[in-house]
């Protein structure tokens, strides 16, 4: 595999679910190199989460529907990978966490090993993964808890702690901190940066908060109806005069600055203390 | 949309009573965690308070004593002068709508418009009045067009809404919403802000669980906050997300809205809102 290849890139992907004639992605064109950071913003039903679930080859490869374009992820065709081969190298959370938790496990330790453990890791490797990862997101002290008794927002750390003990090359993120307190989304917000840092990772995150991705991201692009609008580098993306008609909030840095220049202020807000 | 009519019901009220009064109000669940250690809170009818607290501080714990679906391990819970005490949640059903923060606990219908009207059909609307109700209810969050389709082929945010239109059918004097804008988009929570408005125009009394301190601070005349189980904070947005509060909202996770980051850093003061903000500066640079 080059180095170009790893990670995850799309080729004019268009996807229909199964028993539909929709095209709810039409002709998307996105890279995601290893070691950066793609934020997805867009509307509600702008085709954030069917992205997701084809970016992680599970649509078609488990729920069906047809898929046009190519997937291709470290190099190699999404289709061409079985379930698991998949499952491997793409880490997905789902946008509620609750679909994501196995439901079997007594508490939150054995949860997050779920995943690894069936990789067939030798235990101490095993335990090293899920400590890292409960670390990673500032939960340690829930390992001993029953998963079903957690609040929403444990449970979506809990969840993603869960995929990252996996290790994926690829990462992908569907809300991650929906749930979470402004602490709980700037410890995702590290992990996710560290991880992409390291090189280890290629991360895709679909996300409400602008705010994060302005500090998270490398690159932004904006869906609307299915296709990719703008695309462009994070800053840039999210200072696009165009995000509230397609449904965004802009950061609280570009909405500020352009409501005190509505109001005729002059403002030098570039020392200001943002997020 | 002030004077916006949500429900069609009348839920007018003597002023004097209290929509929620907690006494000493603790919860323990059977594992052992102590959820709530010590309310004590009196919401006046017509009060729109947001209570924000980090992730497990105890705020769905509250919410779930105000309509009977958890009770007090001790203390009390009065709902509009009547102590919960062992009200059925039926009956409590008709004073406190709830919207969970995760709508498939709360969604089990095949429709739409059977799911929404599944609330006011149980207190006793039929005929022409439910079908009123639930329309209405339906277009307030926007899946007028939504009737029948099946709630699982809604995506997420819209299945949040479906569940907040099966609370607002019910028409009851009390409202609480649990993360209401988790997940919506830019015109989702537009949308949202409007229903508290229309609701709070109307006398209602709206109680929101949420960690988006811009929508708190727009949309709300109050803000709890609480840390383990305690009320460490209460008062205006003006007050609370004023820099002498940080400290407070720290303790327990919560940063104070960008807003009046960007006011107190400048010096202009508490601008809880991205308005106040605006017009701070104005006159500063008057």
């Amino acid at each position: 595999m080059t180095e170009e290849a790893a990670g995850l890139h799309l080729r004019g992907v268009s996807y229909r679910y199964a028993g539909t004639d929709r095209r709810v992605l039409q002709d998307v064109d996105l890279d995601v190199p290893a070691g950066r950071v793609l934020g997805v913003v867009g509307r509600n039903d702008a085709g954030k989460s069917t992205l997701c679930l084809v970016a992680a080859a599970l649509a078609p490869g488990v729920i069906g529907g047809r898929l046009e374009g190519q997937v291709s992820i470290d190099g190699v065709d999404s289709r061409s990978f079985l379930p698991h081969e998949a499952a491997q190298r793409v880490g997905i959370l789902f946008q509620n966490p609750e679909t994501q938790l196995s439901g079997t496990a007594a508490t939150v330790f054995e949860e997050v090993a779920f995943g690894p453990r069936n990789l067939g890791l030798p235990l101490a490797d095993l335990v090293e993964r899920v400590e890292e990862a409960l670390d990673q997101l500032g939960i340690v002290d829930l390992a001993p808890r029953d998963p079903q008794r957690l609040s929403g927002g444990q449970a979506q750390l809990v969840a993603l702690a869960s995929v990252l003990a996996l290790r994926p090359g690829i990462l992908v993120l569907d809300e991650p901190t929906s749930q979470l307190d402004p602490a709980g989304t700037r410890l995702v917000g590290d992990a996710l940066a560290r991880l992409a840092a390291s090189g280890r990772a290629a991360v895709l995150v679909a996300e409400h908060k602008t705010d994060l991705l302005e500090r998270l991201a490398d690159d932004v692009v904006v869906m609307d109806a299915g296709r990719v609008v703008i695309s462009a580098p994070a800053r840039d993306a999210l200072a696009d005069g165009r995000l509230l008609e397609l449904g965004v909030t802009p950061p609280a840095r570009v909405s500020i600055s352009r409501a005190a220049a509505a109001a005729g202020v002059e403002t030098r807000l570039a020392g200001a203390a943002w997020t | 949309m002030s004077g916006v009519d949500v429900s069609g019901v009348d839920v007018s009220n003597p002023p004097s009573i209290e929509a929620i009064r907690c006494e000493a109000l603790a919860f323990t669940y059977p594992d052992g965690t102590a959820a709530l250690r010590g309310i004590d809170l009196a919401i006046p009818v017509g009060g729109r308070v947001a209570i924000v607290g980090q992730n497990g501080s105890g705020k769905s714990t509250l919410v779930r004593q105000l309509n009977g679906l958890l009770r007090p391990t001790s203390g009390t819970v009065s709902i509009l002068g009547r102590p919960v005490g062992r009200r059925h949640v039926a009956e409590l059903a008709r004073d406190v709508g709830l919207a969970f923060q995760n709508p498939d606990r709360q969604i089990f219908a095949g429709r739409v418009s059977t799911e929404v009207a599944f609330g006011p059909r149980n207190v006793g609307l039929d005929g022409a009045a439910l079908d009123e109700a639930v329309t209405r209810a339906l277009g307030l969050v926007g899946l007028a067009d939504a009737g029948r389709t099946n709630p699982y082929d809604l995506g997420f945010s819209k299945r949040k809404l479906l569940a907040l239109a099966s609370v607002l059918a019910m028409g009851t004097p009390i409202v609480v919403l649990d993360e209401p804008t988790t997940g919506q988009d830019a015109g989702g929570i537009a949308r949202i802000e409007s229903i508290v408005e229309a609701l709070a125009a109307e006398g209602r009394t709206v109680v929101t669980i949420s960690h988006d301190m811009r929508f708190v601070a727009e949309s709300f005349d109050r803000v709890v906050v609480m840390r383990e189980g305690r009320i460490v904070a209460d008062g205006t947005p003006a007050e609370v997300f004023a820099e002498a509060g940080w400290p407070a909202l720290r303790s327990t996770n919560l940063e104070p809205p960008v807003a009046a980051r960007v006011g107190a850093s400048l010096g202009l003061g508490a601008t809880p809102t991205e308005g106040a903000l605006v017009e701070a500066l104005r006159s500063a640079s008057a």
